[in-house]
């Protein structure tokens, strides 16, 4: 019997965590948790970090998917577009290398360097972040907006980039684009939730 | 053998390989909703992959061992391809042929995700691979946007079938 309760116990955590990874993550207007992070370059960077900011369209992408590289152009097309107005992309990798051996942190560098990445990508080693914005592919975007001058910040869309990942050309509705020309006019994105096809982030086995 | 007969195997097998490999339909929207509201007794379980999603593939053969492990009972296994149309030629169809898949597939022609996939699944954020097991005359679905092992799988759909 002394043996049975932990074993109870065990079971019924296994069955609440194999729940809590779907509901948990942020849904817009969720007030959006900082993190520090290590960049490809070695050094840590947090949202904190730049205060003059206005936000940050954060990006979960990683090196390998097919989804990630078709769109890895436009991610920086975005950086771009947006840093000057106060709205830099930060690029989060959450695959856990062990389960594939593209996503290392060298690779990493070695992608970050090769395609020029303009902004800081970050490896999100305990995959910690990517579970508390509930991140399921990649890419998964979040655009935050900072509330204040503090360092508090607002989830005000979460989704896709545009409508056709195939091809850039073949684009009708640049939902991300379209969401920031709202959020920069001070309104809320009218679309502000999209879904999209990408990869199932790779995490780590229990 | 005759000559005979091995002109004749040698025909048959010509005429196998371009009708295999011309297996998966192109499907829009409209007619994969009609598939997954099927008002019949039988258990769909309808995975989504893609020819690139290495953890798709590796959870193929488990999808396709359900045709032989429940050859007898009502379930049917479909493989919604999330391969682009233009890739239909050139990369699906060849995978099918190599892995010898026995499972229907077909390929879902539609750009943008955020205009079908709540009407495929609510639950679904896009993630690959995506599994739905489905029996509409008992009123059951189940989804699930994770990557199963074998024994996952064969527990899940035991108990969608109890």
């Amino acid at each position: 019997m002394k043996k049975l309760v932990p074993f109870l116990a065990a079971c019924l955590l296994l069955v609440l965590s194999s729940y809590i990874r779907p509901l948990a993550g942020y849904q817009v207007g969720d007030k959006a948790a900082d993190f520090k992070l290590k960049n490809v370059d070695g050094k840590m960077v947090s949202l904190a970090d730049n205060k003059t900011t206005k936000g940050y369209i954060v990006v979960f992408t990683c090196n390998t998917c097919p989804y990630a590289q078709a769109y890895e152009s436009r991610i920086i097309a975005l950086h771009q577009k947006y840093a000057s107005q106060g709205y830099p992309v930060v690029a989060i990798n959450p695959n856990d290398p062990g389960m594939a051996t593209g996503e290392s942190f060298a690779a990493m560098q070695t992608r970050a360097k090769t395609k020029n990445y303009p902004f800081p990508y970050l490896v999100d080693e305990t995959q910690q972040v990517a579970q508390t914005y509930g991140a399921t592919r990649t890419p998964h975007l979040y655009v935050l907006t900072r509330q204040g001058t503090g360092n508090e910040f607002k989830v005000s869309y979460i989704g896709a980039i545009d409508d056709n990942s195939e091809d850039a050309k073949q684009v009708k509705i640049k939902y991300v684009e379209n969401a920031m020309t709202e959020i920069l006019a001070g309104k809320p994105a009218s679309t502000s939730s999209t879904k999209a096809v990408g990869c199932g982030i790779k995490w780590r086995k229990a | 053998m005759n000559p005979l007969k091995y002109l004749f195997l040698a025909a048959a097998l010509l005429l196998m390989l371009p009708s295999q490999a011309q297996q998966v339909a192109l499907i829009k929207l409209p007619d994969l909703q009609k598939r997954l509201n099927r008002k019949t007794d039988t258990t769909y379980v309808i995975n989504f992959w893609a020819t690139w999603c290495a953890p798709c593939i590796k959870e193929l053969p488990y999808f396709e061992q359900i045709n032989t492990t429940y050859a007898k009972q009502k379930v049917k296994v479909l493989l919604v391809s999330m391969d682009y149309a233009s890739q239909l030629d050139k990369k699906v169809k060849p995978f099918v042929l190599k892995r010898g898949l026995k499972s229907e597939v077909v390929l879902l022609n539609e750009t943008d995700p955020n205009t079908w996939m709540d009407k495929v699944d609510g639950k679904w954020s896009g993630a690959l691979p995506f599994t739905l097991l489905i029996n509409n005359s008992k009123q059951k679905r189940m989804a699930y946007e994770k990557e199963f092992t074998q024994p996952e799988l064969t527990a899940a759909l035991q108990k969608f079938l109890q």
